[in-house]
């Protein structure tokens, strides 16, 4: 990515939180593991193995290469978000094409700090681009310099 | 329960006949059902006796229903809104302010039109279900009902500063029209394979139902031999016969079908320009009118078949903001010559590719990958079924990978894009060409995709935020995609889009 340098990074406690997402899932299938473990017999860690890999991938590499790839700029009036491991995406909204914004919070978001910006278009594909992962007082001055700009158009 | 508005109205008394005949309709099939698994014993005229007091009570107890309906069911256009009251038992009662109504479009189905009764539309964007709707009023009161919502939403401050160059337009031309030798042509085209494929199955599943067999080859013989004896000499001839006559039946049947479908559809078609717009009026037993504002107007599609390509023939969508009976793309000309359309297109404030423009292929790359792609999957599963499964079977992954090749190649040589001063274009299609024309400042977000593939190899999809379609370009290099979004975004930057949408009754500039 060679524009990539004027992206803004991701609040890092975004990162914390996609693991912790990662660990949940990974604790569930530990759990399967550990009994399709115990109902096969033969050679221990026939199931442990091939599953520590997979909850290594999904809790430590995933999460940093998903945090990695994700990023967002908003110069000139327009909001850019990045995003995408394997499929990359870079979509670009100017901002007087923005008809509302959303400012969401989840449980876990709410426990670290979080928001997810949602802005709106008339668009009817792709009519609606979110950006999770904002420290939520940046979702909110986002939201209100989008705002400002949309008013400052309509007048 | 809400106090009435004072000057309200009720829909038109005829409108109760339809509705009590309409549900009389629905009652026959039912009843008839019903009266065949019970009376199916034999001893219909006894029991007869006692089923029609039930009956009668049915349909009267109906008809009650419907006239209730027809009482408590008002509507009201105030100074801001239109309020429609409706229920018997629970009452409902909504408003729509005329600002948020999008458009009013008349509909007419066929029992209602022979009364001279419309239904009446309001969409209001909210996305089908939503929307109000007063079924029946008279043509007259729909008219109505239509130009006052329409002088509403335009606002006092629009009838002042009416220019005289509006008032001109006020007078109607009509850009477009079909007459019956027009849609007849255009009926032949319609022929679909899959329509004589469905009846062909159709055919072959209920033919018990034929008086004959379809495809009883000997039964054919002897049936072509019946009036001749000179052609049951002739033997195998007969039977070659045979399949020529059932091929024939499905092809008169598809090209029936085909023209029977588009007179329905598109009988008297007319498009005019007025002063609000365009306005679309088509069909013979249901006829719809529609206006399409010109300034909701957000992208062009010119389509074109694989045959009828070679006779000239297109077709102009409209890609709107409000939406149509099924999709957001209004038929503008649903069949004509280029020159004819390049008029209405012309109208709706969109240009034709100019002459010059600078057409581009998707890179190379891309159509390589996605062949060899294609040959990958294709080619193991030709060879498997071919060493493991019956004979000819291995026929369909051929033919899949023959077409997916031979589609690659053609869209190679016909895919075109191009970026002009206002607009943007996409050639695409291989079956069925289409060239969409986007406005660029109209557009509302732009995407660059990329898979892994694509990373690997340098090309990327444009993905374009468009109100009520979709566009978008696959396999441009790039750094082309990033010079395309940055002039893109500039120009979408150059105009809010409540501004767009303000500037009413002018064409997109």
């Amino acid at each position: 990515m060679d524009e990539s340098e004027d992206l803004t990074q991701l609040d890092p406690r975004y990162k914390t939180m996609m693991q912790l997402i990662a660990a949940i899932v990974a604790v569930a299938l530990l759990v399967g593991a550990s009994i399709a473990e115990f109902a096969i017999p033969g050679w221990t860690g026939i199931v442990w193995v091939p599953a520590a890999l997979v909850v290594a991938y999904l809790v430590f590499y995933l999460p940093m290469r998903r945090y990695a790839t994700r990023g967002y700029s908003l110069v000139e009036e327009r909001l850019r978000v990045v995003r995408g491991v394997l499929f990359h995406s870079d979509t670009v909204v100017p901002f007087g094409r923005v008809q509302h914004i959303d400012v969401g919070q989840g449980p876990l978001e709410r426990g670290f700090g979080l928001a997810t910006l949602t802005v709106h278009t008339a668009g009817s594909h792709n009519a609606s681009v979110s950006l999770p992962g904002l420290a939520h007082e940046d979702a909110i001055a986002m939201r209100e310099e989008i705002r400002a700009a949309i008013r400052r158009d309509t007048q | 329960m809400t106090a009435r508005e004072p000057d309200y109205r009720r829909t038109d008394p005829k409108g109760f006949i339809v509705r009590a005949a309409m549900m009389l309709a629905q009652l026959v099939i039912p009843l008839g059902v019903a009266a065949v698994t019970i009376f199916d014993d034999g001893d219909f005229g006894g029991k007869i006796v006692w089923a029609a007091p039930f009956i009668a009570a049915i349909i009267l107890f109906n008809l009650v229903v419907a006239y209730l309906q027809w009482t408590k069911l008002t509507y009201t256009a105030g100074a801001t809104d239109i309020r429609v009251e409706s229920g018997v038992l629970s009452r409902a009662a909504r408003s729509v302010p005329y600002e948020r109504i999008q458009d009013v479009s008349l509909e007419q189905k066929l029992l209602p039109r022979l009364f001279g009764l419309v239904e009446v539309k309001f969409e209001t964007g909210a996305g089908g279900k939503d929307d109000l709707s007063l079924t029946y009023l008279s043509e007259g009161e729909g008219e109505r009902l239509r130009e006052l919502i329409r002088n509403r939403r335009e606002g006092a401050e629009d009838e002042a500063s009416e220019s005289d160059t509006e008032r001109a337009t006020k007078q109607v031309d009509t850009i477009f029209a079909m007459g019956p030798k027009r849609v007849f042509t255009f009926g032949l085209f319609e022929f679909s394979l899959a329509v004589v494929a469905v009846i062909g199955g159709l055919a072959q599943q209920f033919d018990f139902l034929l008086p004959f067999d379809l495809w009883d080859l000997d039964e054919w013989e002897q049936r072509l031999a019946g009036p001749g004896q000179w052609l049951a000499g002739l033997g195998p001839l007969a039977q070659v016969a045979g399949i020529v006559i059932a091929v024939a039946m499905l092809v008169v049947l598809g090209v029936a079908t085909g023209l029977v479908r588009t007179a329905l559809r598109e009988w008297d078609f007319r498009l005019e320009r007025t002063s609000k717009g365009l306005r679309r009026r088509r069909g013979l037993l249901t006829r719809t009118d529609l206006v399409m504002p010109l300034h909701r107007v957000q992208a062009l599609r010119l389509n074109t078949g694989f045959v009828r390509r070679l006779f000239g023939w297109h077709s102009l969508k409209i890609i709107s903001l409000a939406s149509d009976s099924g999709g957001a793309n209004h038929d503008a000309v649903p069949f004509g010559q280029m020159e004819e359309i390049q008029p209405v297109v012309g109208v709706t404030g969109f240009d034709l590719p100019p002459g010059d423009t600078t057409w581009q292929r998707a890179m190379p790359e891309y159509r390589i990958d996605k062949t060899v792609l294609a040959v990958i999957v294709l080619l193991p599963v030709t060879a498997v079924v071919a060493a493991v499964g019956s004979p000819w079977f291995w026929l369909a992954p051929a033919a899949g990978l023959l077409f997916t090749l031979a589609e690659q190649w053609w869209r190679w040589r016909h895919d075109y894009r191009a970026l002009g001063e206002r607009q943007i274009y996409s050639k695409h299609g291989w079956f069925s060409p289409s060239l969409a024309i986007g406005s660029r400042v109209k557009l509302q977000s732009v995407d660059i995709r990329q898979g892994p593939l694509a990373r690997l190899r340098g090309y990327a999809s444009l993905h374009f935020g468009l109100a009520g379609g979709r566009l978008r370009i696959h396999g441009m290099p790039l750094a082309e995609a990033r010079r395309w979004r940055e002039e893109i975004s500039r120009s979408i930057s150059s105009a809010d889009f409540s501004e767009l949408l303000e500037t009413k009754g002018a064409p997109a500039s």
